[in-house]
């Protein structure tokens, strides 16, 4: 028998004949749902992130690509990496940058290694959604916009479409149906990478970015 | 005392002697720089999470439902498993078994021998502490190392972590600063903690680039997805899962939920109950390697389901209670006794209340038995708990695992470890003395008449109290004057 036979046969002789009863989760959730706006589910969003120490940019369709170039240049970053094949890199191209380098991702992964680690100051990618409740961000990496470029560069600059922040993470799991298929990676992003394991002192940029700056863009204009 | 069972079992990863025990907690609330340490960062670590929770009804509904999901989870563990594995695998994950950390170890070892690994880095991971992971393949020729930053301190000391989310909380900055000035080329003492992460981020990220193997645990495996979890917040578990060419993750066979949705309240309440997070700045959702359109990600993928003793836990209704643990710590920051003495005290991997509960399975009662008695059953640690195991409740069930008379088909390996004729004849006597009222008055008369005889040394009581006397005279007696 093999340990697989072995570990499952012992499981099996001590299974309960029943299960439990499937938890309801609606229970919990359903009680808690706030009758939020839009602007009012974004507003929470920024808070929460904000207190994570992201920055956050309130932008439009039209004018986002601005207020990147204009941020780049603030933070004088040379080389700025996004995925080539996304309806925003056509914008993000059409836009006059400055001393900024704009480098779409071409290749694979080991041939763009040693300038990710080294040479590019920032990573650009889109944000699925975002979570009102804790103040995070949805991504779903995939060829366009590779698991990489959120994690290896200094700063990740991230584009959110406000009319995508979910309340909870169980609404955005449960309403767009995650498990009928999920990415080879799904995440959740909740300002730079961070760490308190000395003495308790919290300390950004621990092993990701550094720094974590969303730009939103708000279809109905409101303020936030 | 040495049961057939015990000698079958292999030997234990970790020996805890009763001896060795007793020594290491007299030191450990004997310093006083410990004990401040600890002290700090356990009242730093309850009021965060307090502050989590300032809705009593709204964490009584969220620990129920997680405690409802485990007690589900467990109670089709096999089938999940099995489940977990099919779509695993149809995932394009190579999922093993492994009945013993030896089992894990030579797995693991495979892997790396079959890729020609230098290096293997590794994102925190308490299995692969239970496995003595590092010794393992570093006795092999391949490196190991640690990279949560509290992780790669400990590592860097010679030491194992103290506590499960925060491994180097019993090291000062200044202590960090040494350690990093002595054992890393070319850097000067500096005990500014943002220099000192810097530092650490500089020396592990040149480690990412060149790694061959990246190492994980897994905080909740999706049975109906085949995706792994992974909860951190400082971007290094990501590192090791997606930067090298192979990712192997590691976990215990408890870890699995069926749905998706159920890891949303579980991560809630496990980043809140460990160190008051409303949210990890990752959640690290993973299902499988990098195919079709992908242009990054680890080409392989394995998946190392461990059992080390959790199937013997499952097998009994009360024990299998055990399991439902996600490992957030919060039973050890409102420990009164991890707090005064440390997790390195009690030499088992996974220290306070749910290492009390959960070692005796892993290295068997005959190592274990003194480790339920650690404690003053103040409830604290049942309390906090965020999936509610009971686990006063469970140590006493250990304390009488460890002091029964040995029988057949015991629940436990090392069942009957710290059984003693003497003591439970005294017992006996004992309860037959006090379950009569006969008996009883006959004895309390006795008592009260020949108090003069009372021994005055009295064994442990003694040892720092003064003797016990019975009274000169009986309640009934007194009552009876009364009358």
């Amino acid at each position: 028998m093999s340990a697989r036979e072995r570990i499952l046969a012992k499981l099996r002789k001590a299974q309960p004949e029943l299960p439990q009863h499937l938890p309801s989760l609606d229970a919990h959730y359903a009680p808690r749902v706030r009758g939020e706006s839009r602007q009012e589910r974004l507003a929470r969003f920024r808070t929460g992130i904000e207190g994570f120490h992201a920055d956050v940019h309130i932008s439009t369709a039209g004018n986002w690509p601005q207020v990147l170039a204009t941020l780049c240049a603030e933070k004088n970053i040379q080389t700025l990496m996004y995925g080539a094949a996304t309806p925003a890199a056509a914008q993000l191209e059409a836009t006059a940058f400055g001393g900024t380098t704009l480098r779409p991702w071409a290749g694979q992964f080991e041939d763009l290694k040693a300038d990710l680690f080294h040479r590019v100051d920032a990573g650009f990618t889109l944000a699925r959604g975002a979570i009102a409740e804790t103040g995070s961000l949805i991504l779903w990496p995939s060829g366009d916009e590779p698991r990489t470029l959120s994690l290896i560069p200094p700063i990740h600059f991230v584009l959110l479409d406000a009319a995508t922040v979910h309340p909870t993470f169980y609404d955005a799991l449960v309403n767009e149906n995650w498990a009928a298929g999920l990415p080879t990676n799904a995440l959740l992003i909740s300002g730079p990478s961070k760490t308190a394991d000395i003495q308790q002192t919290l300390a950004y940029g621990a092993h990701g970015p550094k720094e974590l700056i969303v730009i939103v863009i708000n279809v109905e204009g409101g303020t936030v | 005392m040495s049961s057939p069972a015990q000698q079958s079992a292999g030997k234990p990863v970790a020996f805890v002697s009763a001896q060795a025990l007793r020594a290491r907690m007299h030191d450990a609330v004997n310093d006083p720089h410990l004990r401040q340490s600890f002290r700090g960062a356990m009242d730093f670590l309850m009021a965060k999470r307090a502050a989590q929770f300032p809705d009593q009804g709204e964490l009584d509904s969220l620990r129920s439902l997680s405690e409802s999901i485990r007690q589900y989870s467990l109670s089709k563990l096999p089938d999940l498993l099995e489940q977990l594995e099919a779509n695993l695998t149809r995932n394009g994950v190579q999922v093993h078994w492994a009945e013993t950390p030896e089992e894990a170890n030579a797995i693991m070892l495979g892997i790396a021998q079959r890729h020609a690994a230098r290096l293997i880095v590794k994102g925190k991971s308490m299995v692969s502490e239970e496995i003595e992971f590092n010794h393992a393949m570093e006795a092999a020729g391949v490196g190991a190392l640690e990279s949560d930053m509290g992780e790669y301190i400990v590592q860097l000391a010679g030491e194992k972590p103290s506590h499960i989310i925060m491994p180097a909380i019993h090291q000062t900055k200044q202590q960090i600063a040494k350690l990093f000035a002595e054992h890393i080329p070319g850097v000067d003492y500096t005990d500014n903690v943002d220099a000192l992460i810097q530092i650490g981020r500089r020396v592990l990220r040149e480690k990412f680039e060149v790694a061959d193997i990246g190492l994980s645990g897994v905080n909740f495996a999706v049975a109906e997805t085949g995706t792994l979890c992974l909860v951190e917040n400082e971007g290094n578990g990501r590192m090791c899962t997606t930067v090298p060419k192979v990712h192997i993750a590691i976990t215990g066979i408890e870890k699995v939920v069926e749905k998706l949705e159920h890891v949303a309240p579980l991560f809630s309440i496990l980043t809140r109950s460990a160190t008051g997070q409303a949210v990890s700045t990752y959640f690290n959702m993973i299902s499988g390697p990098r195919r079709g359109e992908d242009k990054d990600g680890p080409e392989e993928v394995h998946l190392v389901l461990l059992d080390n003793g959790r199937s013997q836990a499952y097998a009994d209704e009360q024990l299998r209670k055990t399991l439902q643990c996600i490992r957030c710590g919060a039973c050890m920051n409102h420990c009164p006794v991890y707090t005064r003495i440390g997790g390195h005290a009690y030499g088992t991997t996974y220290p306070g209340p749910i290492g009390k509960i959960i070692s005796p399975h892993m290295m068997g009662l005959e190592q274990t038995h003194l480790l339920p008695t650690a404690s003053s059953l103040c409830g604290a640690c049942g309390e906090v708990c965020p999936v509610k195991i009971p686990i006063p409740e469970l140590l006493i069930r250990l304390r009488g695992e460890a002091n029964s008379a040995p029988h057949a088909n015991p629940a436990m390996v090392g069942q009957g470890a710290a059984y003693d004729p003497k003591i439970s004849l005294l017992w006996k006597l004992w309860a037959r003395l006090y379950a009569r009222p006969a008996t009883y008055r006959a004895f309390t008369w006795l008592a009260t008449r020949f108090r003069a005889l009372t021994p005055t040394q009295q064994s442990g009581w003694t040892a720092a109290r003064t003797p016990l006397k019975p009274a000169s005279r009986r309640l009934r007696d007194m009552v009876k004057d009364r009358r």
